[in-house]
């Protein structure tokens, strides 16, 4: 780990307890300058929760967050627009800060769709949508961006560019990354430090590491962990339900 | 050029539109329409209070509808009720103690009519003052909560994510619709105020493709609305609420014949 000028947001021992359950517990993690930080685990482990613990959307938790930055790009899993709302593209990627027409295009150009500038936000597709929606976030060059599940929706040759995109933008800004995404295989290649989540911190490290750990195995199945794998991996034990391994 | 009261009503009209513009595409937007309803309703309240202390009408609406926001937020925090039966609630016996305290006040002559309606005879140049220096002072405190305010109206977690402080602005937008009841109230009356905010943005909606554009336009409204509701208050003698919300409806009626593409498909 670098020192600690580099870290732009620090959770300690961070969770979140809700209706009498906790939606995610125990996470510790930190996310500096130039780095890329991904999350992943099942359905319902707490990542959304967790990026949003990052970001202080969440007042009442338990641990703490340390935020070194005010500067904050966010793309959420889901966003809900009323139409009730006459919003334009251009509206929208001025929503947070106030941006010169050239950045707008610039932002909006990196991600692809420059031509729907001044289409109404609602009649976007998905996928058209969520390239706005980083183009918005990338756009005011931010010291932080937390980007959840940022490219659902979007076709696969635009995901493989996208994923590009973030990775040019974390080199070029110097800024860091927390990164939520079902891809494992992006993950594993592009990601400076994993973070396996299941409610708690599963394994962290490295994604060599984080492959290897034989939580991640029992997470993800044998295959997720072989993306990574150079080495043919016989499978020649089972798990227990506590997680241990037994040989067959 | 204010002896007139009929000068003075329109003077007064256009400015309390100025101010109904914007902040009723807000209360559209931001689904608050019962809510103006439910502080008009307690204005009366505030009205009574003016009387049997000798005070200031508009001043008095003003912190009592205030008073009726905080408790309401209160009592959102702490019941199980749904909104809309908080809002219910507080519309209603506020209205209703308000008409009771009238009812204690023999001493005084009452325009009851004149409260719920409007009457643009009761418009002093001292209201006029009022009107035009508060209007300035709510526009001028919405243009610097503009961007939280709208941000978090699109959205509240990447208004927060992004450190703009949306709780902050909401606090003080619900102040800003408590000031533009107390100073319309004489206008407008209380029972139509709300009509005021919604009616003119509503057809603002219609017409526009952008935020700002539907902040103009409910503006423009707005303006037409009042001189045409005065006009029309002075020469069939009406009540000057109803004639001022029947223009911005014949208005919205016009407006629908125009309603962009986009949200046709939308909906």
């Amino acid at each position: 780990m670098s020192s600690d000028q580099n870290i732009l947001v620090k959770l300690n021992e961070a969770g979140l307890f809700i209706n009498d359950k906790w939606l995610v517990k125990g996470v510790s993690l930190q996310v500096e300058k130039g780095k890329i930080v991904t999350l992943i685990g099942p359905n319902g482990s707490g990542k959304s929760t967790t990026a949003k613990i990052a970001l202080g959307i969440y007042k009442k938790i338990d641990g703490s967050v340390e935020k070194y930055t005010s500067k904050v790009g966010y793309v959420p899993q889901k966003i809900s627009i009323d139409w009730t709302l006459p919003l334009r593209v251009n509206d929208f990627m001025v929503l947070t800060e106030s941006l010169n027409k050239e950045t707008i295009d610039e932002a909006l150009s990196l991600t692809g769709v420059i031509h729907l500038k001044d289409k109404n936000l609602g009649d976007l597709s998905g996928g058209e949508f969520q390239r706005v929606l980083l183009a918005r976030a990338i756009s005011k060059k931010p010291d932080l961006l937390v980007l959840d599940e940022p490219v659902q929706g979007v076709d696969f040759t635009g995901e493989i560019a996208l994923y590009e995109l973030i990775k040019k933008i974390s080199d070029e800004l110097n800024c860091g990354i927390l990164l939520i995404s079902h891809d494992l295989h992006t993950v594993m290649t592009a990601t400076d430090h994993v973070v396996c989540l299941n409610g708690h911190v599963c394994c962290s490290g490295s994604p060599m590491d984080v492959a290897k750990n034989n939580e991640y195995k029992a997470l993800f199945g044998e295959q997720a962990s072989q993306i990574l794998s150079r080495y043919e991996h016989k499978h020649d034990h089972i798990h227990t339900d506590e997680g241990e391994i037994k040989k067959n | 050029m204010f002896d007139d009261f009929f000068i003075r009503a329109l003077v007064a009209g256009i400015g309390v539109a100025f101010v109904t513009g914007p902040l009723g595409c807000f209360v559209i937007w931001r689904r608050l329409s019962y809510f103006g309803d439910t502080l008009a309703h307690s204005a009366l309240l505030g009205v009574t209070l003016a009387f049997t202390m000798e005070f200031n009408i508009a001043i008095s609406v003003f912190v009592i509808s205030s008073m009726i926001a905080l408790i309401l937020i209160q009592l959102q925090k702490k019941t199980n009720l749904p909104g809309d039966a908080l809002l219910g609630l507080l519309a209603h016996s506020s209205l209703a103690v308000g008409l009771v305290v009238i009812g204690f006040l023999t001493f005084i002559r009452f325009d009851i009519m004149g409260l719920l309606f409007g009457d643009i005879l009761a418009v002093s140049v001292n209201d006029l003052l009022i009107i035009w220096i508060g209007g300035a002072l709510i526009l001028l405190v919405l243009k610097l909560i503009w961007k939280p305010l709208f941000a978090s109206t699109v959205n509240y977690e990447l208004a927060e994510a992004e450190g703009l402080n949306p709780d902050r602005a909401k606090a003080i937008f619900t102040i800003l619709m408590a000031a533009i009841i107390a100073i319309s109230i004489k206008m407008v009356g209380l029972l139509l105020i709300t009509g005021m905010l919604i009616i003119p943005a509503a057809m603002a909606r219609n017409l526009s493709s952008s935020p700002q554009s539907m902040v103009i336009y409910s503006i423009i409204g707005g303006l037409l609305s009042v001189i045409i509701g005065l006009f029309t208050s002075l020469e069939f003698n009406t009540s000057s609420g109803p004639s001022i919300i029947t223009a911005a409806l014949l208005l919205f009626i016009l407006s629908l014949f125009k309603i962009k593409q986009s949200i046709k498909l939308k909906n």
